[in-house]
Parts: structure tokens; C-alpha cells; sequence
């Protein structure tokens, strides 16, 4: 298999529009150049090892998962049986994307498939979800979704549309996959004026897989983001969130977290628009590498001209754990407003030795205290997420990880 | 009945001599001070006792019961029956105190209690207990919350390092009071370390040593106390 074509999407189903976006997103692909690292957003990245023909279809994952602390939280949606028609949760209407009467202008809305990544997702597009959230409605139900991934580029898109004074709590989770898998998922939140949409997005993957996510959302007057993303799985996982604070007195608040272990790379990459007065983000980003393993952060705040009064915050710190693991953080502000307040720091480095000391001190063995403090940093950035379910269910994966890697 | 026996300690902090030949023996249930002018070594002694990394023992003894402690780890020392009150607690984010006293060797069984109890004592609110260790709190809560982890883990030796600093008078009583007790209920030898009498009132040492350019240059009964009190350190730095 190679890129996706105009021909070859066209031999996929669906509704005219659907076929056409995949054939437009085919032609973007076939005309602009091949992703490289030397380009600077794939810089530290082994884009140039990307081979699409090992990613074949049909072959299932090797790590398929039961995810205990999934199955109390909110209602599961399954993807299959909104085919035979959309199903209500808590006063929230889910959808298929083909079968919905909006469909077409919804797709892309908030992640137009203006790069390599969205680009490929949307030639590679089967169908999707969407979650229509009515008016004031308030959904204290948390809308689980979980894609369990086969072999072959799989891009699957969630779109979730808040109408103005609504709330809801959507977490998502990949996992499966395996050598012969490419996720390239796509999820656009639309949060309109007054709302507030929390977002998880939990990815599991087997370490075998690529994993080239986005997650873009546009907020509207008053409206509020508030988002975790857990990068564990995958042999190279690439996590893109963006935001735009397009209302006055917009909000995001973004947890992300990632755990590098024998040789995952994980990059993560971040960027706050801020376009209106009085829009205020807070990003709070920790991971940590062991093993071989290598991260990336690279965060961008853009304060457009007009977001008089904006605020913004971006803090990564980074954990480097062993002598063969590497951390990169490449903070960035593009400001072109001069009455805002933005504030950034991080840190790449070990364990802290006053930190240390202070345990040791109490009489906890080097080894003990070394594992309270990793654990400690990450669940520091766990407890600084208001979306309690997810937060549960990446602890103990992490739990999991870390004892894998002799950390626990 | 314990014995901690320092003999002969010198130290270094960043290549600079510090400790210069430094001797104490503390015994169970006894309370020694240790006063001296700023820059005296005070707070390395502490950091020196304990094992901190950067402090550098280069030549000297430090013993419990004979059992050579110089070398080992801080927490063999911890295990040994030392327990240090910094002067400036570290904040360790996502760590609870119950966490971290467990790991230490408290029992899991009634730590809450026990934590609530001593909170008590010293009069630090109770809700402060569930933050991380010392995150966000104020410099006087942070002091009240290393005596409640000395109560918990029950050292045969406690160094309080600069306790008073941060307390008002109120909490600085408590605390002293609470370390008092801790003598007579399971034997606590104490070194206290200040440059403040205010302290003394209610911790009523046995033996105060004066420490000053690294040596200790006088040891004697509480009257000492008040004579530096009022005539200040001169005397001793000639």
C-alpha cells in the first residue's frame, strides 16, 4: 500500500460528500511534498522511516485490552450500531458522520486537512462519530468510546458540537493495533458560546503501532475546553492538540501526559491560538522516558492581534530516567498583541536530588523512593485534571508501565 | 538507651571547610542546643549527620550505638534511628505524607489516625495533611508537619534544624512542647539546632554547645543560653 489515491478513494463508500473529501484530501496528498524531518514540525521525529506499505489491512492487534477502570465510567458508544441509527445519551445525540444531515460541513470544520497528517486521516476515512450536544442541555454522562484498532491506516474522526450553554464529557481511547497499524485519528471539538466540552483521549495502543493523532478545538464567547491527553502506547506516537480561543473570554485547559519506555518515541505537540480579548489558556504538560525511549514537546502559544488581555500559561517538564533516554522541549510564542500576559517554562532532566534526599532521609530505600517520585510526577499532573474517570484509567495503565519498566 | 557519638567531624560544602573538627555525644532522652552566630556550620552539621549530598565528610565519626554511620546512605541512617527536621522542607509534588511515611516504615494500619493525632499536637489543621508533601504550605505549617513525621516514626535521634523559624509563639510552644514529651515517652535524644533563645523557654535543654567557625567552642547547662542571650556571640568568635 501507498498513499491513498484519487482513484483508490474513490472505490470507498459513502455519501458523495464523504467521497469527495476523501478524494480532495487524496489530491492534497499527491500534490505537496512528502513529510520530512528535516522540515521543522517533524524535526526529532522518524517521519523518514514512514513506510505505508507495512501497514496492511485486516490483521488484528496483538494487544487487545480490557480497560477495568473504562468499564464504570459513562455509556459506551459503539461505532457499528449508530449505522442502524443514532442513539441518545443522557439528552446527547450520537451519530454516524455518513448518516448525519450536517455531515458535510461538519467534517473538517475545525481541522481543515491542510497538512500531511489530517490530510492522510481524511483520505483514509471510513465514516465517523458525531455527538450533538442541544442547547443548555448538561450532560453528566461521560461518553466513552473506545476504538479497538485492526492492521491498515485506520482514521477514525470524532466530532463533537456543543451548542451554546451545553456541557459534556467525551473520553476516547485507542487501542489494539500492532506492527501493521497506523491510527491516524482526527477529533474536532466545536464549543460554542457558553460551553463547556471535557475531552479525554487515552492512547493504548500496542507498542508495535504508529499513532499520528490530532485533536483540534475552536471556542466560541465564553466557552470552556478542558482536555487530557495520554500518550503510553505505540512505537512512535505522535499526539497533536491545538486550540483556538476564537470568542472573547475563552477558555482551555489542557492536561497531557506521556511515559516512554524501552524505545517509544513520543511527541507531542501543542499550540494555544488565542484570538480574542480576555481568552485564557493553561497547558500543563509532564512525561517522563526510560529505556532507549525519546520525547519531543513542542508548544506554541499565538497571541493574535486583538486578544487584548489574553492569558496564557504553558509549563512541560520532562523526566529523563536512564542514560539512554532523551527529552526534547522546544517552547514557542508568536505574540502580535502587546497587552496579554504569557508565561512559559520547562525542564528536561533527572529525578530531583533534594527530592530524593528528603524521602531518603525518612528512611525509604533509593529504590522506593525513586518509584514514589516517578509515580509522584505523574500523579501530580493527574490530580490537576478535572476529568476524574479518564484520570483513573491513565494511572493505571501507568501503574502498569512503570512496573513494566522496573519503576513500580 | 542510645548514644549518638560524633568524634572529629570536619566537613565541606562547594570545595569551602565548614566543619572543623566537631565532637557531641547525645544520650536518650536528653535535649541539647546548638547555638551559634550565622555561618557556623549549624545547618551543615545537620545536613552532614544526615548523609545530604553536597555535604562532604572528610574526616570524623558519626555513630549510633557504635554502629558507624559516615559513608552510608541517609536512609541506613534513617533506619539507624536518625531523623532530620530541615529548615527548609522540600515540597515533593504527587507524594502523600501517609505515602511517603509507610514507605518509611510506618504502619499502614491506623496512619491516619496516628497523623491526625500529632497534627493535633502541634496545631497544624488537619486538611493540610492530604496535600502532597509540604506543597503549598506556608513556612510555619511546613515546620509543624516535620515534627508530625518525627511523632510518627518515633527516631531515637531527632536534629531539628532551625525548627523555630517560621513559628510564631503560639505554634513554636506546641511544637516544643510536643518534642518535650517525645523525650520522656520513647526515650528522644534531641539536637536542636537555632540562633534564637526564644526557643530554649520551652524545649529546656540539658546541654548547650556553642558553634562557631566550624568547632564547637563551649558546651555548658542552660545559663549559657541566657548569657548569649544578652551578650551576644562576641566573646566566643575572638
Amino acid at each position: 500500500m501507498s498513499l491513498p489515491t484519487p482513484e483508490s478513494t474513490a472505490a470507498r463508500g459513502g455519501p458523495a460528500w464523504l467521497v469527495a473529501a476523501r478524494q480532495d484530501a487524496a489530491n492534497w496528498l499527491a500534490t505537496s511534498p512528502a513529510p520530512s524531518s528535516s522540515a521543522e514540525v517533524w524535526r526529532y521525529s522518524p517521519i523518514d522511516d514512514l513506510d505505508l506499505g507495512v501497514f496492511l489491512p485486516g490483521a488484528t492487534g496483538t494487544q487487545a485490552r480490557t480497560l477495568g477502570g473504562l468499564e464504570g465510567i459513562g455509556v459506551r458508544i459503539d461505532a457499528a450500531a449508530l449505522l442502524a441509527g443514532a442513539s441518545d445519551v443522557d439528552g446527547v445525540s450520537v451519530s454516524s458522520l455518513s448518516a448525519h444531515p450536517e455531515g458535510a460541513v461538519l467534517l473538517g470544520s475545525a481541522a481543515p486537512a491542510d497538512e500531511f497528517v489530517a490530510a492522510l486521516s481524511l483520505a483514509s476515512i471510513d465514516d465517523g462519530i458525531v455527538i450533538d450536544v442541544p442547547r443548555a442541555r448538561l450532560s453528566s454522562t461521560p461518553i466513552v468510546i473506545v476504538h479497538n484498532l485492526a492492521g491498515g491506516v485506520q482514521a477514525r474522526r470524532t466530532i463533537v458540537r456543543a451548542a451554546p450553554g451545553s456541557s459534556v464529557t467525551v473520553i476516547e481511547a485507542w487501542v489494539g493495533g500492532g506492527d501493521t497499524t497506523l491510527s491516524a485519528p482526527v477529533t474536532e471539538l466545536l464549543v460554542d458560546d457558553g460551553a463547556h466540552v471535557a475531552h479525554a483521549s487515552i492512547q493504548l495502543l500496542d507498542d508495535a503501532s504508529w499513532h499520528l493523532g490530532t485533536v483540534k478545538a475552536r471556542v466560541g464567547r465564553d466557552g470552556v475546553v478542558t482536555q487530557l491527553t495520554a500518550g503510553l502506547g505505540a512505537a512512535y506516537d505522535r499526539c497533536r492538540t491545538d486550540v483556538t480561543l476564537a470568542g472573547q473570554g475563552a477558555s482551555s485547559v489542557l492536561r497531557s501526559t506521556y511515559l516512554g519506555t524501552a524505545d517509544q518515541i513520543h511527541d507531542l505537540r501543542t499550540h494555544q491560538i488565542h484570538e480574542a480579548p480576555r481568552t485564557t489558556s493553561d497547558l500543563l504538560c509532564k512525561g517522563a522516558v526510560t529505556g532507549d525511549s525519546r520525547s519531543i514537546y513542542t508548544g506554541l502559544i499565538t497571541m493574535r492581534h486583538g486578544a487584548s488581555r489574553a492569558d496564557a500559561n504553558q509549563t512541560n517538564h520532562n523526566l529523563v530516567l536512564s542514560d539512554g533516554a532523551h527529552a526534547d522541549s522546544v517552547p514557542n510564542l508568536d505574540i502580535a498583541e502587546n497587552d496579554v500576559r504569557c508565561s512559559h517554562a520547562s525542564t528536561v532532566g533527572p529525578l530531583d536530588e533534594d527530592q530524593r534526599f528528603y524521602l531518603e532521609a525518612r528512611g525509604i530505600e533509593p529504590v522506593d523512593a525513586e518509584r514514589l517520585l516517578v509515580r509522584g510526577f505523574f500523579t501530580d499532573l493527574l490530580e490537576r485534571s478535572s476529568i476524574i474517570g479518564a484520570r483513573g484509567v491513565v494511572g493505571e495503565v501507568l501503574d502498569e508501565r512503570l512496573e513494566g519498566a522496573g519503576l513500580r | 538507651m542510645s548514644v549518638l557519638k560524633i568524634v572529629g567531624l570536619t566537613a565541606d560544602v562547594a570545595g569551602r571547610h565548614v566543619l572543623d573538627g566537631v565532637d557531641l555525644e547525645v544520650s536518650s532522652g536528653e535535649v541539647h542546643v546548638i547555638m551559634g552566630p550565622n555561618g557556623s556550620g549549624k545547618s551543615t552539621l545537620s545536613h552532614a549527620i544526615m548523609g545530604r549530598p553536597g555535604t562532604i565528610v572528610t574526616r570524623g565519626s558519626i555513630t549510633i550505638d557504635g554502629v558507624e554511620l559516615v559513608g552510608e546512605p541517609p536512609s541506613t541512617r534513617a533506619k539507624a534511628g536518625l531523623f532530620l527536621a530541615l529548615q527548609q522542607p522540600i515540597e515533593v509534588p504527587g507524594v502523600s505524607l501517609a505515602d511517603a511515611l509507610v514507605a518509611a516504615g510506618a504502619s499502614f494500619d491506623g496512619i491516619e489516625e496516628a497523623l491526625a493525632s500529632e497534627a493535633a499536637a502541634v496545631g497544624l489543621r488537619p486538611d493540610l495533611l492530604n496535600r502532597p508533601l509540604n506543597v503549598d504550605l506556608s513556612g510555619g505549617e511546613a515546620k509543624r508537619n516535620e515534627i508530625v513525621q518525627m511523632a510518627v516514626l518515633k527516631p531515637a535521634f531527632a536534629i531539628l534544624d532551625e525548627i523555630d523559624s517560621g513559628l510564631d509563639v503560639d505554634a513554636l510552644g506546641a511544637v516544643a512542647r510536643r518534642v518535650e514529651a517525645a523525650t520522656e515517652e520513647w526515650g528522644l535524644g534531641v539536637l536542636a539546632v537555632t540562633h534564637f533563645h526564644r526557643l530554649l523557654e520551652e524545649l529546656r535543654p540539658d546541654v548547650i554547645h556553642v558553634l562557631a567557625q566550624g568547632r564547637i567552642v563551649e558546651t555548658g547547662g542552660p545559663e549559657l543560653a541566657h548569657e548569649i542571650e544578652a551578650e551576644g556571640y562576641a566573646r566566643f568568635l575572638g
